[in-house]
């Protein structure tokens, strides 16, 4: 309890400025909707003949004219690339930071097994995670009502479930990646985020490469899947969280037989 | 319940292919208060940093109070308290958080102690980590390696940063502590802190042990320090290391027959002479160019 405290306490400036960061854009975003669903209709027909660009986004299956259409690729994009940058920041420098940082000695000359220490900050990085889409997700709720749309509750959910799951797969990862690193590793982990993120939308392009959708946690968080099927895709999500699964043994498997320098 | 605070058994630890530690051997009996010596590289944070679980041997034994340092971590880690050589913490903490996260993590309350020992050491509580001297980081380290006092201290290079008043305040501290019971191993490369404080020495060079002892008997070699006004025949002795000849006469380390050194005296023209036996630090230079002079076939200094 003492190291997951601490560790939180730690990163409380990175967790409010990352938090506040998204919650700001994702805020304004809804705040735009009324203005946007005035013009939409030029604005549709221009967002759906981008060709190449509009698949990419998934337009080219959702109307962007309504809430859910509109949020699920705005608000979507916001969401989904800064929740997936700041879940993998955290991950990655979970274990790594305490090498960088030489706190490692402090840490571990305590009466406190490596894998606590790696049980706890795993810990700290899924509350953090966790805590944050809590938030996000009221204010979400909170924006819709205010712009005076009715809250299309059931899709909202969807969403924001599937992209905590997206972040938690990615946080996993990166915290697997991050006990065998012995600097820090935020570029690995912005790389790794942003490599995810294109990799969907290059998948979404064309039926020649839709395999990648495999590869990446944000085929499972496709606004116009998830709003066409109202449900999310069980089996992609079933691949990700082994693959979380095997970041976070991968990472107490290394953490507990680590040399310490 | 083991009679030994440390027991090593030929402890290894190489790095990929580059040496870190060979063969270590060491008996530190408990209450004992114990020196580690040698040169910067020699292997002592190698050691320490074995012991205490940060990096795991290659091959040898250690144990702590009869513990396995590789499967008893923890309950050897609740007995020890640690003083690092370089000391880093967590930013924006101040030094009242850090001995709070440290008792924390030991699941205990050692507030009071902590007190005593911030008001021995003139260290303000309110002060934050990032903004402290170099001597003052010291300070928290050594406060969070006492404050739970410990049944064994386990030192490196621990009086680096600190001033000569500091330095002493805290050997007060060290020998308080020891004087409870606490086995204190100090590891130094400055000689005379451990001919001062410890009555058992190790010395440690090239990764390997090359001398264990009473630190009486380790400064027992046999050899003399002669210091001589006048002129003899140095050229005729054999036995003589850090020869230095002034004008006025010569010094130097002798380990020859006494019987020899005398007739060759009495050829001279001596108006004084001194034979002391020679301090640690001296012994172990002796040793340390010996070894380079088998080592590298240069001349001895």
């Amino acid at each position: 309890m003492t190291l997951i405290k601490h560790e939180l306490r730690q990163s409380r400036t990175s967790f409010a400025v990352w938090t506040a960061s998204i919650a700001f854009l994702l805020i304004v975003c809804v705040f735009l909707f009324p203005e946007m669903k005035g013009e939409m209709d030029s604005v549709r027909d221009l967002f759906a003949s981008m060709g190449s660009f509009t698949a990419a986004f998934g337009m080219d299956r959702l109307n962007i004219g309504t809430l859910t259409g509109y949020y699920s690729v705005e608000c979507g994009n916001i969401l989904g690339l800064g929740g997936a940058l700041f879940a993998s920041l955290l991950g990655i420098s979970a274990l790594s930071k305490e090498e960088k940082e030489r706190t490692a000695e402090f840490l571990l000359t305590h009466p406190i097994s490596r894998l606590s220490v790696a049980a706890g900050k795993l810990a700290a990085v899924l509350i953090q995670t966790a805590a944050m889409n809590l938030l996000l997700l009221l204010l979400a709720l909170l924006s819709v009502a205010l712009i005076g749309e009715e809250i299309p509750l059931r899709e909202l959910l969807l969403l924001h479930g599937a992209y905590l799951l997206l972040q938690l797969e990615l946080a996993c990862i990166c915290f697997g990646i991050s006990a065998f690193l012995r600097r820090g590793g935020a570029g690995i982990g912005m790389g790794l985020a942003a490599a995810a993120y294109f990799l969907n939308l290059v998948a979404n392009i064309s039926e020649s490469v839709r395999f990648l959708h495999w590869l990446t946690p944000f085929a499972y968080c496709e606004g116009a899947d998830i709003i066409a099927d109202s449900s999310l895709d069980g089996g992609r999500i079933a691949v990700g969280m082994l693959v979380a699964a095997t970041g976070v043994v991968a990472a107490f498997w290394q953490y507990a037989r680590k040399d310490i320098r | 319940m083991s009679e030994y605070a440390i027991q090593t058994t030929n402890l290894t630890k190489y790095y990929g292919k580059a040496r870190g530690i060979e063969q270590v051997s060491l008996t530190v009996p408990q209450g004992d208060f114990f020196g580690f010596i040698g040169p910067n590289g020699a292997g002592k944070s190698t050691t320490i940093r074995t012991l205490l679980g940060l990096i795991r041997p290659t091959g040898g034994e250690a144990k702590l109070f009869g513990l396995d340092i590789r499967s008893d971590r923890e309950r050897i880690l609740s007995r020890a308290g640690y003083l690092p050589s370089e000391t880093a913490f967590y930013p924006g903490m101040r030094v009242r958080d850090v001995l709070k996260l440290s008792a924390g993590l030991r699941g205990i309350d050692c507030a009071v102690t902590a007190r005593l020992l911030c008001e021995r050491l003139q260290l303000d509580p309110d002060r934050k980590v990032d903004e402290l001297s170099l001597g003052n980081k010291k300070k928290t380290a050594i406060v969070c390696a006492l404050q739970h006092e410990p049944e064994l201290l386990i030192l490196d290079e621990p009086t680096s940063g600190l001033d000569p008043l500091m330095q002493r305040e805290f050997f007060d501290i060290l020998q308080q502590y020891h004087a409870k019971g606490t086995t204190v191993f100090l590891s130094s490369h400055i000689l005379s802190e451990i001919q001062h404080h410890c009555s058992h020495a190790a010395m440690i060079r090239d990764g390997r042990i090359i001398a264990a002892g009473s630190v009486a008997e380790l400064s027992r070699t046999g050899a003399r320090r002669i210091s001589i006004r006048g002129q003899m025949d140095y050229g005729a002795l054999g036995g003589v290391k850090d020869l230095r000849i002034s004008p006025d006469g010569a010094d130097f380390l002798y380990s020859g027959d006494m019987q020899a050194l005398l007739a060759v005296m009495a050829g001279g023209t001596i108006r004084d002479v001194s034979i002391t036996e020679p301090d640690l630090e001296e012994v172990f230079l002796h040793y340390y160019d010996s070894q380079q002079r088998t080592g590298k076939g240069g001349e001895a200094k």
